[in-house]
């Protein structure tokens, strides 16, 4: 029995030690569930989310996940928050379906659940935050062309797949707006089906086909790459800007280069604050989340909820030669 | 007479016996220390609705954890029960896109396991590959088919009532799984302990070539145990799809590794010839309360692997030095 004895005492030491200063009964606890640990973009939100609790003084924030982009991962998590009675939960799910139960039973106890970056169905939490709207994007990827063509010209877009919904509505918004963009003519459309190699050869045949292009839009990760390597391969640096959508660690090489003026993409920091500022603004009762209604959070200004109870944040935000350092390492 | 490393349970069945008491009584002390040094970090442990959803932790993997002890007492091992459950789990959520009701939808399940433990069966003992080999082979191929099948979508829409395999509760805090559990492990213990047929997987397991010349089938019993651990991945994967409501070809991704710790951790050795279903149940509870524990105190999950790995060597490597500083 000294074996189990020394093991007793081992565990007993470990488990001292392993116990956090209790919560004072005035902290208000928020969790931060994410879809895996160890991902840049999410240890970017949990950033964010802490500076939300420091301006707020009084939030204590639980950055939490499963090891796996799992749904079942996800659920052992959210049963031991709420276990230990968490005031309000924001969760990045793996499964919009999987979550709804034990969020429910979230809620059920009282806690605030919201869901944000990937949401969860509409009767698994009190709200959704999405980083940004298909219209604010449709006018980002434009707005990012005309910023560079004050006297108009000629912009051609490289798209996903014909048939990919995201790129397509998009593509549907920012021809809502072109009229705010006289002089701005779009000659082509274009599909690189998210394939690399696809999308380098028809940004390729997009700049031998139209010799006068001054820009070509990629809203998606793959295809921005991929043109502006096609631009830099060809000489064109200079002649034809490359903007869109993309992520920071893969395009810091373009914009270096010059062969991308600027980009666009949610910006994980703001999110994870205004995760954390609505679901304290919830949980304490400062405002309620319904169908029409607005929730402040913050510095990044006010949410308003369509009726499935789900709302933007914000503009996408813009990288370009001035910020990409500050971003390249983290997603 | 000297004693060797190999012990045929039939001859030295008393020291074997007491080892495997020692060993069971030690994980029992584990498993009350960790209880009660759960219930000392954390005010919110000690709660029966809390509790409860902590069995969730452990009752899937462990129902596996049995067959899986067998099949590793017989010297054999699966490692493609997760990638079972995700091709079972796929193949029901594409029957229940063509309108199949919850008896379908359980025949299925229990089918694919059985169908994919058949497979591995099939290759182990009727071409003489190595276990090992051929379900790090299948653990691919299975959860290939189901990437194929779903790419990022999801099958979801399951009717309501089979809901309750996964949550469902027999009475107040007992959930359908938990009840489950406990009938699978008494059917494992009597199946392993009481039967000639557990006799028999104790005697592959420590000596393959003896067990043959003594009239023992071992080929025909191997499969079977391939098709059990074929089974009772089709019936987690029942359990955990009730649980979720969806399929994603990624669910009980990594499920393998922590059910051959549970297993190992249950004092069934890692070589085959020894260990108890006794064990094993122990070992899925002190799994559960660990993981359930140390996420009370929002400790990070690959911190909380790395706990169990450190518990996996402790709890094998302590009963070594002790005999061995007791020998000195």
């Amino acid at each position: 029995m000294r074996v189990a004895k020394r093991i007793l005492a081992t565990l007993a030491a470990a488990a001292t030690f392993a116990a956090p200063a209790m919560a004072q009964d005035d902290t208000v606890r928020i969790a931060l569930v994410v879809k895996a640990l160890g991902i840049g973009f999410f240890e970017a939100a949990a950033e964010g989310a802490q500076e939300a609790a420091d301006e707020l003084g009084n939030v204590e924030i639980i950055y939490t996940g499963p090891t796996d982009t799992t749904a079942e991962g996800q659920i052992e998590v959210i049963n031991s928050l709420i276990a230990q009675g968490v005031d309000a939960i924001a969760v990045s799910a793996n499964d919009p379906d999987a979550l709804v139960p034990v969020l429910q039973r979230a809620m059920d106890r009282g806690i605030t659940v919201i869901s944000w970056d990937s949401g969860v169905a509409p009767e698994g939490r009190q709200m959704h935050l999405a980083p940004s709207s298909d219209a604010l994007i449709g006018r980002m990827i434009i707005q990012l062309a005309a910023d560079h063509l004050p006297d108009g010209g000629q912009v051609a877009v490289l798209s996903a797949s014909a048939t990919a919904t995201n790129q397509n509505t998009w593509i549907a918004e920012m021809n809502e707006v072109m009229g705010d963009y006289p002089g701005i003519e779009v000659v082509a459309t274009v599909y690189g089906d998210d394939l690399a190699d696809k999308s380098y050869r028809e940004a390729q045949g997009l700049m031998q086909s139209y010799p006068d292009l001054d820009a070509i839009i990629a809203p998606t990760s793959v295809g921005i790459v991929a043109a502006a390597q096609a631009v830099e391969d060809a000489g064109m640096i200079g002649q034809v800007n490359v903007t869109g959508l993309g992520l920071p660690s893969e395009m810091a090489g373009a914009i270096e280069s010059g062969a991308s003026q600027s980009f666009a993409i949610w910006n994980p920091i703001d999110l994870g604050y205004a995760a954390t500022m609505i679901a304290y603004n919830l949980s304490q009762g400062n405002a309620t989340a319904e169908a029409g209604g607005s929730i402040p959070m913050g510095r990044m200004g006010e949410v308003t909820l369509d009726d499935t109870m789900s709302g933007a944040m914000s503009d996408p935000f813009v990288y370009d030669a001035s910020n990409i350092e500050q971003f390249r390492d983290i997603f | 007479m000297t004693t060797t490393d190999r012990h045929i349970p039939d001859r030295l069945q008393s020291p074997l016996q007491t080892r495997l008491k020692s060993w069971e009584t030690l994980l029992l002390v584990v498993a009350v220390a960790i209880f009660i040094a759960n219930s000392f970090a954390s005010p919110y442990f000690l709660n029966a609705w809390n509790l409860s959803d902590a069995t969730f932790n452990f009752t899937e993997k462990a129902m596996i954890a049995f067959a899986m002890a067998l099949l590793i007492i017989s010297g054999e091992i699966d490692l493609s029960v997760a990638s079972i459950i995700a091709l079972a789990s796929t193949a029901m959520g594409a029957a229940v896109q063509y309108g199949a009701g919850t008896p379908e939808l359980i025949a299925i399940g229990l089918g694919v396991g059985l169908l994919c433990g058949a497979f591995n069966g099939a290759l182990v003992t009727g071409m003489g590959l190595p276990s090992i080999v051929v379900t790090i082979g299948t653990m691919s191929l299975f959860r290939g088919i189901s990437y194929i099948v779903l790419g990022d979508q999801a099958y979801g829409g399951y009717p309501s009532d089979f809901a309750w395999f996964g949550r469902g509760y027999v009475w107040w805090v007992i959930s359908f799984e938990l009840v489950l559990f406990a009938v699978l492990a008494v059917i494992y213990a009597v199946i392993l302990h009481k039967t000639n047929f557990g006799r028999a997987i104790y005697a592959i397991g420590n000596n393959p070539t003896g067990a043959l010349f003594s009239g023992i089938r071992v080929a025909r019993i191997k499969f079977i145990l391939f098709l059990l651990t074929g089974l009772m991945s089709g019936v987690a994967a029942i359990c955990l799809t009730s649980r979720l409501g969806s399929t994603r070809p990624s669910i009980a991704f990594g499920w393998e590794l922590e059910i051959v710790t549970m297993v190992v951790l249950g004092g069934v050795s890692i070589l085959g010839g020894s260990g108890s279903i006794p064990g094993v149940v122990i070992a899925a509870f002190v799994m559960g309360l660990v993981t359930f524990g140390l996420g009370l105190l929002n400790v990070p999950g690959i911190v909380m692997s790395i706990f169990i790995g450190l518990l996996l060597i402790g709890v094998i490597a302590l009963p070594r030095l002790w005999s061995r500083m007791r020998r000195a």
